[in-house]
């Protein structure tokens, strides 16, 4: 399935509120690792090899190189 | 009583040609008699080609080194005649442990698959599986087969010739010229071979040391793979625990970059360290103890004309993983039938080529695998780290992470994709088996098929008909016919047939599938079998 990059979450206000209130308040350190727990989670859920391979290139902002 | 790695094994005696005006010319040398040198040399004389095994020393490996002995080097030991003493003796396992910090994070279960005469894993000291080899390579010679080990026997030049390798050995009566007409460097990582020849090792160099320290104690841990991620006994280090026959268990304690070696390596270190591990109250006895860095490298090239690099002289791999010694065998079990046609001149020399390109493949697979394990261990970032310690804290609550933990991952064989050898393949056929791959084993009716299979082409016909036997250009290929319904697991339908009602294997003789079919066509076969030996 090929990443999607148009909106996709309902109530998008919601959602950034909730993912900031998930660090408040928290170290740096503990903040990292719950990212990088995160970046585990979601991934696994997408499980698609295709499709993180295209997150990996657009987190980095690189433009696509195909449709 | 000495230790076994104490004990000489093939001192060194005076060999005739030691007193020769001429220096005597050898069909093969093997210099090296650790676990590849005594396995290649153990497979020419089965393959009729007079060997003799030359060693700067007299015993097995000093201390036991490698542990971890994976199924398919097993099941090569079988076809080399020595499998059942090795089995034996090791110690069977397939559960394991994963600590993270101060807590475990999950246990495992290999699940072996079954039908299989040989384990997943058995863990043996290195020195017992060599031993076993030296005690093989003896009864041939009681035999009369055409092999010689000799000891106390350091090769100091190699002069590659035309038609020959010349060596200089030095012996405790002085030095003496022999030449052979192929050389296999079973070496060693350090190779001096290599260095004299001149050649490369280039890789990547970890910054790291591990303690290792086999322990002999009457403990009651169970039989199965212990691996801590920074244990509190050894911060921000990992450790491993591990069972070998004989009441002697396997430490590997990593202890970082700058150590001061010598100090780590005494009692008055080591003791303590262990006690902090396996808690005050065990009694133990300190067998060996090393420490040891390691590199992920390999050579650009196996071959150099007569001279054929086998082993840890070849490529060198981290510890995790058991890819080491388990390779290595597979080495010599690619290369030596290669030398038995080239020497027959059945196959060109050329055929000594697809050693290198099929060998290669399978050092850059351990390459790659044994280096993503050290680097999950050993994280080279800060943010390499998080994501360790990451996947590792879920892990604990999620199964999803568990496979993402790698402490290494256990050798499996290569299949040789691609090889220039490989036949057409049958699309209805299980993936498992295609060309390139090692036969998997099953149960037949009576017995196992691998003790059917190697040491000589075979057309393996699975409800198909097909002639007794073919000759091609000189090469027998002998049918090994096997009714379907033989099968009493069904482990023969799955692996070698899938939906299929039928199927015909071309097998060489290291038991690796060279091509397949669906129906018997002879032009087909004969075709194949060309390929397979490099004739066309
Ligand atoms: C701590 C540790 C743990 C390991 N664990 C595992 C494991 O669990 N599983 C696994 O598969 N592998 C493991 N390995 C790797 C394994 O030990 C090696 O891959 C294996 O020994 C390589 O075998 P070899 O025959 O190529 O070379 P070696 O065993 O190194 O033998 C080389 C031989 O060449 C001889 N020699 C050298 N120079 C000369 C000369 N000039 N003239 C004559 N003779 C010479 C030496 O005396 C020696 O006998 C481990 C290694 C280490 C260090």
């Amino acid at each position: 399935m090929a990443l999607i990059t148009t909106p996709n979450i309902v109530d998008p206000d919601d959602f950034y509120a909730e993912l900031i209130a998930l660090h408040q308040g928290r170290a740096k350190e503990e903040s990292d690792a719950i990212n990088a727990r995160l970046v585990l989670l979601l991934a696994n859920h997408i499980g698609d090899r295709r499709t993180l391979r295209e997150a990996f290139e657009a987190a980095i902002l690189q433009e696509r190189t195909e449709p | 009583m000495g230790k076994i790695f104490e004990t000489p094994l093939y001192p060194y005696r005076r060999s005739p040609d030691q007193d020769r005006p001429a220096p005597a010319r050898h069909a093969a040398i093997v210099v090296g008699a650790g676990p590849v040198g005594l396995a290649a040399a153990i497979d020419c004389a089965l393959n009729d080609i007079p060997v003799v095994v030359l060693d700067e020393n007299d015993k097995v490996s000093f201390g036991s080194r490698a542990i971890c002995f994976a199924k398919r080097p097993l099941e090569i030991l079988d076809r080399l005649g020595c499998g059942a003493p090795v089995v034996d003796k090791g110690v069977q396992w397939r559960h394991g442990k994963v600590f993270f910090r101060d807590r475990q994070v999950y246990e495992f279960d290999l699940l072996p698959e079954r039908g299989h005469k040989r384990p997943a894993f058995i863990n043996l000291q290195q020195y017992w599986f060599e031993h076993y080899l030296v005690e093989r390579l003896k009864a041939l010679a009681a035999e009369g087969k055409p092999i010689e080990i000799r000891g106390g026997n350091r090769v100091v030049s190699v002069r590659p010739g035309g038609d020959h390798v010349a060596l200089d050995v030095v012996t405790p009566d002085g030095p003496y010229a022999i030449e052979a007409e192929w050389l296999i460097a079973c070496d060693g990582a350090l190779s001096p071979i290599r260095a004299m020849l001149g050649l490369d090792f280039v890789g990547r160099v970890f910054e790291d040391n591990f303690l290792i320290a086999d322990v002999v104690m009457e403990a009651d841990f169970p039989t199965e793979r212990w691996f801590w991620f920074d244990p509190p006994f050894n911060p921000g280090q990992s450790a491993l625990l591990h069972r070998q026959p004989d009441n002697l268990w396997r430490i590997d304690l990593q202890l970082g970059w700058n150590v001061d070696k010598e100090q780590e390596k005494s009692p008055e270190r080591v003791i303590p360290r262990l006690k902090a591990m396996l808690g005050e109250e065990v009694d133990f006895e300190l067998e060996w103890v090393s420490i040891y860095t390691f590199q992920c490298r390999r050579m650009e090239k196996f071959r150099h004309g007569r001279v054929l690099f086998a082993g840890d002289a070849a490529h060198q791999v981290s510890p995790f993983g058991a890819r080491g010694a388990n390779s290595g065998l597979q080495d010599a079990d690619n290369l030596v039938w290669k030398l038995k046609l080239v020497r027959d001149r059945i196959a060109p020399e050329s055929l000594l080529d697809s050693y290198d390109a099929e060998r290669v493949a399978g050092a850059d697979e351990n390459l790659l695998n044994s280096s993503r394990a050290t680097d999950f261990i050993t994280p080279k970032s800060e943010v390499s780290r998080l994501f360790r310690d990451a996947a590792l804290d879920l892990a604990a609550r999620h199964t999803f992470a568990r496979p993402l933990v790698n402490s290494g991952r256990l050798s499996v064989p290569c299949t040789y994709d691609g090889s220039p050898l490989n036949g057409p393949d049958a699309d209805a056929l299980p993936r498992r088996t295609r060309p390139g791959s090692p036969a998997p084993d099953a149960p037949l009716g009576s017995g196992w098929l691998l003790d059917r299979l190697g040491g000589r082409f075979q057309l393996l016909a699975i409800g198909a008909p097909a002639p007794d036997s073919l000759d091609v250009y000189g090469v027998p290929v002998e049918t090994l016919r096997l009714d379907p319904n033989d099968d009493p697991s069904g482990a023969l339908r799955e692996r070698f047939l899938g939906g299929a009602p039928a199927a015909l294997y071309l097998l060489r003789p290291d038991q690796h599938v060279a091509a397949r079919w669906t129906a018997y066509d002879e032009g087909a076969v004969r075709a194949a079998l060309l390929k397979t030996i490099g004739r066309t």
